[in-house]
């Protein structure tokens, strides 16, 4: 008796969460999911039809007990990792998601390498680039001094 | 030094030149399907004239499986003969033509059929669930199944008579079950 009225509870228990998928929940696995037949948009954010259809069918999933890893992967089991947003970084991928920070640090030794270069050269300039002030100048500058000190 | 740094740009822009050559090459929407290879899903759908038509039912056949939209133009409109004349010839031989009207409304489906006079069944998928379990992302899109049901190939674009004569009848030959003679 204890059993059956237990199985009872666990049965509207059961159903109680099939029906409390929320909007976050679904929205979640959908940000994730490329709209398939729109250009560079979300399952999430995509008014189409058929991205529509695929949120009705994640939250139908999730109702029936799926785990969100397993909504995602019934979908890349049937488009590929290409309906994920964020490619998984393995493989050729690597190069995606490694990149950004080999420029970072490319930038970086770049850097540092002119700035120590800069840091070795002459500050004073040399004779031979060096403005020749002549007597005409030296004679103005001294007038202009003349004419401050007035 | 100098010279080690004249030669370092144009070598780092080659990887990139490759890249972009190669990228600007393929076709953004050409996505291979992981499912060649793997059984074809099993659906159960109503036909417009109101039969049930599973997959299964099929099996020892080999199916063409169209995935088409009325409003998919002119590509649906362009492979429709063709699916009814490789459909006519080929219903003899153990070939199956099976239309999935997907994202379209009833009245636009039922126009196209008589349109274009089809013959071989043709179902509405209301709720998408047969187009995204075979990863449908466009139409028209079409499945080869060979006797064991299993997905052979993906046409994605429209099916023309070379599609029958390349990819469905060579399968013929074929044995349906796995043991062999």
């Amino acid at each position: 008796m204890g059993f059956v009225a237990l199985a009872v509870v666990a049965g509207v228990h059961r159903t109680a969460f099939a029906a409390t998928v929320s909007d976050e929940d679904v929205q979640a696995i959908a940000s994730q999911l490329r709209c398939v037949v729109c250009q560079n948009l979300s399952v999430a954010d995509s008014p189409s039809e058929m991205a529509h259809q695929m949120r009705a069918l994640i939250r139908e999933r999730l109702a029936a007990g799926d785990r969100p890893a397993e909504v995602m992967t019934y979908f890349v089991q049937r488009y590929g990792d290409w309906v994920l947003l964020a490619p998984p970084a393995r493989g050729l991928n690597l190069v995606l998601w490694l990149a950004p920070f080999g420029a970072v640090v490319g930038g970086l030794v770049l850097v540092l390498t002119l700035v120590r270069r800069w840091r070795q050269a002459p500050i004073a300039p040399s004779p031979a680039t060096a403005p020749v002030v002549g007597a005409a100048e030296r004679e103005r500058l001294a007038a202009e001094l003349e004419r401050l000190r007035d | 030094m100098k010279l080690r740094l004249r030669w370092l740009i144009p070598l780092a822009a080659l990887p990139v030149v490759g890249l972009l050559a190669y990228g600007f090459r393929t076709d953004p929407r050409a996505v291979p399907s992981p499912l060649v290879g793997r059984p074809a899903p099993a659906f159960t759908l109503t036909t417009f004239d109101g039969k049930p038509v599973s997959l299964e039912s099929q099996r020892g056949k080999v199916v063409v499986l169209n995935f088409w939209a009325s409003w998919c133009y002119p590509a649906c409109y362009e492979e429709a003969p063709a699916l009814e004349a490789g459909w006519r010839q080929f219903q003899s031989k153990d070939v199956v033509v099976l239309g999935v009207a997907i994202q379209d409304k009833e009245p636009a489906s039922l126009n196209f059929i008589q349109r274009f006079g089809l013959t071989f069944p043709n179902a509405p998928d209301p709720a998408g669930k047969v187009s995204i379990d075979y990863g449908v992302y466009g139409v028209p899109e079409t499945f080869v199944i060979d006797r064991k049901g299993v997905i052979r190939q993906k046409h994605v674009g429209g099916v023309t008579d070379t599609v029958f004569r390349e990819s469905v009848e060579p399968l013929l030959a074929e044995k349906a079950s796995t043991g062999g003679a």
